[in-house]
Order: C-alpha cells, then structure tokens, then sequence
C-alpha cells in the first residue's frame, strides 16, 4: 500500500520574500511537487519607463535589500555598457570591494542565520545566542565588517548612495582603508571558526546533475565583468544574455523561470565554485579541501558550503585589492559623463545569489525606453523544482512527512533564494492549478 | 511587568527594513532586553498568535492582502509602518504614475491580468488605521529603536519635524543646488542624518514631507538657481507619488 502525503509549507521561513512548499503524494505515486511563489507583484520594469539614467541605479536598488548592490552594480554596468563608459582600473576595484562587501553581508546571513539553525535544532538564530555564543558574535562581525565596507565606498550596503554611472561620488581615505584592512586580516580568524563548525555538521546525501551557469573571466574569479559560462555549452557573451536566460513562464509561479541547454540550471557559490574552481584562492582551495568540496559537486546542500570557502577567497581577494590600492594612492576620478544617444546595454554582475542581469534602453535625452532584469532566484527556481521532484520519490517510505517537509525546506534554503527579487515583476495567483 | 511582544510582518516591500534591523548587531541584543519578537518570518521559524506591537515593512497593492491586515489591526496594540513603502507608499507608488493596465501590460505583456494587482500601490493607511511610522528607504535603525523604546514607555514617537536641510547644514556639506543639481532636502522630513547629501547624493524624498512643507521657499530656491519647479515634482514621483503635492 502507497503512501499518502499532503506537505503545504505556508510561507517558507527564513528566506527573502514569500515562497510556499506543495508536495502532493497518493498512494506512492507523486502527483504534484512544486515550489510556488506568491510575493507580491512590484512592477519594476514599468516604474523604470520614462525615468532618467541617473534614477535607474536608486530605482532598481528597491528590487531588493539584501540584494541592493547586486541590483546597483548591474544597473551602473547596464548604463556604462550603453553610453560606453569603460571601468578605469581604480573604478572596477571600488566596484569589486563595494560588491565583496555585500558577499559577506549576504552570505554570513545565510549561512549563520538562515542555514545553519536547521543543522543545529534550532528554529532561529535566536536561541544560538545563548547556545553558540561565540559563533554568533563571529557572524555578527563578519557581516558587520560587510556593512563597513559598503559604508566605506557608497555610504551604506542596504541602498547604497555613492554608486553613480561612471564612478563613485565620493571616495574612501586611506586611514578608513587601513582600518578595514586590518578588519580584513582579523576576519580570516573569525570566519575559521565558522568552517570549523560547518565541518562537524551533517548535510543531506543528495546529487543530481545539472548545468552550471555563471560569469566567466579567464585568471579570476569572475564578479563584476566578464562572460557567461555554462557547464554545458562554454562561453557566451554577455551580450547574448537572452540565449542563456529563455525566460518563461508557469501557471503555479508568476517569477520568470529560465532555461538553456536543459530543463534548468543552477546560479550562485555552487556554480561559481564549479565553473571558476581554478581561480579561488590558494586558501579557499585549502579550506574546500579540508571540507571535501571538489568540482563538480552536484549536490545542492553544499550551496552554503560554497558560500564559506567563497568567503575565504573575498578575504584574500579584498586584502590584494586594498593593499593595492594604499601601495598605488587613490586618485580623485570624477565620473564618467556619459554623452547621451539612443543606445541599449547589458550589465552582467555576480551577486551573492548567482549571475545577475541588467538591460536598458535609452532615448536621446537619457531617458529609460525599456528595461529588463534578469533575476538569479528566478533562474534558480525550475532547478530547485527538479531536485524537489527528484528527492521526494526517494523518500517515500523512508522519510517520515516532518522529515520530509524539513527536507524540502532545507532544500529550498540551500539556493539562499530571493524571493523578493525573483518576483520584482509578478505574482502567484492560483487562476487555475497548473493543469491544462 | 512582561515585555511587549513584537511581530514584524511584510507586504509589498523589498523587506530591506527587516534586514536593516537583523543588521542592528549590538543595539539588537539590546532591544532584545525591552521587547519579546515572537514572529519575524525572515529570521525564524516560528510564528504567533498574540502579539502587542505589530511592525509592518511594505505597501498595500493587492485586496486580498486585506484580510491578512485586519486580523494584524485586530490583534495588535500599536501598528507601526516601517519604511517608505509602509509609511508613504514609497518606490511601489512610482508606478501609480501609470495606467494599472499599462504597468500589466508592459511587464507581462502575453496575459496582463492573470495577476491581481490593485489599481495603486498604497501605504498601510490605505488598508488600516496606523498609529506610528518610522519613515525611510531603508529606515535607520538607530532611529527604529528610538522610536519602538519611546512607545514601549508610552510617549510620543518623537520624530523631527525640521526638513533633511538642517542636518545636512550641521554636517557642514555645500548645498547641491550650487552644483546645479535638483534635491528635496527643503522639504523632506529629518532624522537620516541626511545620508544622502552627505555621500555625494541628493534628497530623493525617501522620508517623506515634512509637516507643513514650506512649498514657497522651494519655489524660491528653484527659482534662484533658475530650475524649473517640475523637476521637484518629477523627483517627488521616486518616493512620494502618494504624498500630498500642492503647487
């Protein structure tokens, strides 16, 4: 006799942005296993028509908190791509440190608050204050050395104010970027700790092969320019986004889902770790090491495990940048001013979620004619389908249903969705359940 | 006496104020010591029924959020409106500059009204009665915590009433209208320490109008820097489309 299993997770928690769970089992067979979106619908590309190229960046930045430097790079690298202002050497590593600041924002969130309370029992990162207190003092530096450094290049990480097409408005001191500096050094120690526990946790059994999709720059660990890489197919213009991303639609999710050489891909640490494995650090190799990562890993619960030893490689990374910047002085750039024409950009960026995408297109007076983003999550969300379709036949008679219902959970947790962007533009409403 | 529970909850937002206050690091453990959070949905699993202080991040744009907001009105105490979204509309009222059928249209042009979406994107005051709001895009959390501890204590919220102009002055920056450029600083309420103007930015409004907003004085001063006075409208569509504009 088949099981029978209802699991509808209201409001996943600990996520950005609302997402619910709907795994529909009778008598062992699986009827329906979805990931549902039902964030409300912002309407973003449509607030972007007729606005200025300066209000785009302030504009989409509102997509999403925790994402806004994501949204901010990818919005300047769009407008530069389109009046063709290029990135000076000093521009790209303010960029670069600006967008490594919101890596450690982003993935100490995750990973601490968010991720790890499931391995430990705990319902929040609440309760971790009194049983984990040094580990939640840890994080709580680390993600506030991130602030610091968003604070340092554009006034604030959440919304920041100093990042314009073509430059920065203002630019960090040497003192400030001394300080940070030593920060910087003093994380390496910090962020150990965490790898240490993440070592003595158990993560979820589980593989599936899929493509992996992220940026491409050959000898680096690409984040704020480049071309796309599939793990499929190779290199592709980031021009040629579209070809890549075939946005499209499903009845039960109103986020734009994506597709390329198969029924999905994954974006995001895991992607970048597999696709640009060569370029990590020689320390975030080690530390990978020490955690028994090695490319290709397909299993997605590793996500969060990709995230600490990005972690690691952003430390090295961000002392080379800084320590090259003190050696070398700031210079006083004033931005780029573009000389406007009716022109279309692209800017492809790496966010802490995976690759993100920018387009816009501009009338001769600056003004926005169309715009598109395309949304990591979004990308994301046809493979989590995948795995969930994947893991629940398995877990049937072996899992009990809170088992499982946990299970999905920590699933949909591991790709650190952001639902919040995913849906800038649409909305769930069941107008009829996914059936023909 | 048994501290006040608090319940954040989220609509239409980008829920960047919840994550400013996960960002409160030390001032959140303090908080922590005054009030009880019993539901946070971006931070913890668990959920509540009871709770005195609701804190509310995001804008009222779908009716069938309605429900789910009366049972919070119902519920708590005190509903605070937690950033632009929530206070004043915020960036989701940009698109109320638009037809609800154009703003369909252009982001999901093959199906434009599958989805519900009302006509206008509106604060919470559109949907219930609001007794306190901490304005911004985000809202700063020093002043967040300012405000939650003054109405645990039972006074006022204790929000200026003087425009972004006076902080920006005390932070002694050169006022960006003699760089030509356009800022709302005369008459958008303070209490941001006037981030923007002081990282090379201008006013955009975030925080909404001040009581009373001198709207001539603005006139005067647009004047003086010969702009015209549309400019000021067109940036007080990014935050303020639903703020009353009387020129």
């Amino acid at each position: 006799m088949g099981e029978t299993i209802k699991i509808d997770v209201n409001h996943i928690t600990r996520v950005e942005g609302h997402g619910d769970i709907k795994i529909d089992v009778e008598n062992g067979v699986v009827k329906e296993c979805k990931l549902e979106i039902v964030e409300a619908p912002r309407f973003f590309e449509a607030m972007l028509k007729g606005r200025h190229y300066t209000e785009a960046a302030i504009i989409t930045s509102r997509i999403c908190g925790i994402c806004s430097v994501g949204h901010q790079l990818a919005s300047v690298r769009a407008t530069e791509d389109a009046f063709g202002l290029v990135l000076t050497k000093q521009n790209r590593q303010l960029k670069t440190l600006l967008d490594m600041g919101q890596y450690f924002e982003s993935h100490v969130l995750h990973v601490y608050f968010l991720a790890v309370p499931d391995f430990v029992g705990a319902q929040s990162v609440f309760p971790l204050i009194s049983t984990h207190k040094d580990v939640v003092l840890s994080a709580l530096k680390l993600k506030k050395l991130g602030h610091d450094i968003g604070d340092m290049i554009a006034g604030r990480l959440v919304h920041p104010i100093g990042i314009i097409p073509g430059g920065f408005t203002k630019m960090p001191t040497v003192e400030r970027l001394e300080e940070i500096l030593d920060r910087i050094k003093d994380a390496r120690g910090e962020l150990l700790k965490g790898v240490a526990l993440i070592k003595t946790l158990t993560l979820p059994d589980f593989t599936r092969e899929t493509e992996y999709i992220s940026m491409y720059r050959k000898g680096e660990y690409a984040f704020i320019d480049g071309n796309i890489f599939s793990s499929d197919k190779g290199e592709v213009s980031y021009k040629d986004y579209r070809k890549v991303t075939n946005e499209y639609l499903v009845p039960h999710s109103t986020a734009k889902r994506a597709k390329f050489s198969r029924n999905s891909y994954m974006v995001g640490a895991l992607a970048r770790f597999n696709n640009n494995y060569e370029w990590l650090s020689d320390s975030a190799k080690s530390v990978a090491e020490d955690l028994g990562m090695k490319p290709i890993c397909y299993n997605p619960y590793l996500n969060t495990v990709a995230q600490m030893i990005e972690l690691v490689h952003i430390i090295d990374e961000c002392e080379s940048i800084i320590t090259d910047m003190l050696n070398t002085g700031l210079k006083v750039e004033e931005p780029a001013k573009p000389v406007l024409k009716k022109c279309t950009g692209v800017g492809a960026v790496e966010v802490p979620r995976g690759i993100l995408f920018h387009e816009y297109t501009f009338d001769e007076a600056g003004y926005i004619v169309e715009a598109n983003c395309v949304i990591p999550t979004g990308q994301n969300l046809q493979n989590i389908e995948d795995d969930m379709k994947a893991i629940v036949p398995v877990a049937l008679g072996n899992r009990t249903r809170e088992e499982l219902t946990l299970d999905m959970e920590m699933l949909v947790r591991a790709y650190d969705p952001c639902i919040s962007c995913s849906c800038h533009l649409l909305d769930v409403e069941f107008v009829n359940d996914g059936k023909k | 006496m048994s501290k006040p529970k608090v319940a954040f909850f989220d609509f239409t937002s980008c829920e960047g104020c919840q994550l400013s206050i996960l960002n409160l690091e030390t001032e959140l453990l303090e908080l922590l010591d005054i009030i009880d959070i019993v539901e946070f949905r971006e931070a913890m699993s668990e959920k509540s029924d009871t709770y005195d202080i609701a804190v509310i991040e995001g804008s009222f744009s779908r009716d069938k959020d309605l429900k789910r907001l009366k049972k919070i009105r119902e519920t708590a105490g005190v509903v605070i409106a937690m950033g632009s979204c929530a206070h004043i509309g915020g960036i989701n009222s940009l698109r109320n500059n638009q037809t609800r059928e154009d703003v369909q249209r252009i982001v999901y042009p093959d199906n434009p009204t599958l989805y519900e979406t009302n006509k206008k994107a509106l604060p919470i005051s559109g949907a219930i009665t609001v007794d306190a709001f901490v304005p911004g895009c985000p809202v700063d959390v020093k002043e967040f915590v300012k405000i939650v501890k003054n109405l645990v204590l039972g006074k006022a919220p204790g929000l200026p009433t003087y425009p972004v102009c006076v902080e920006c002055k005390m932070n002694e920056n050169t006022c960006v209208y003699e760089y030509g450029k356009t800022c709302l600083g005369p008459i958008v309420r303070a209490g941001c320490d006037a981030v923007c103007t002081s990282n090379g930015g201008v006013c955009i409004g975030c925080r909404g109008l001040i009581p009373n907003p001198n709207i001539n004085s603005q006139k005067d001063i647009m004047e003086k820097y010969g702009l015209d006075m549309n400019l000021i409208m067109d940036s007080m569509n990014l935050f303020m489309t639903e703020e009353p504009k009387e020129v």
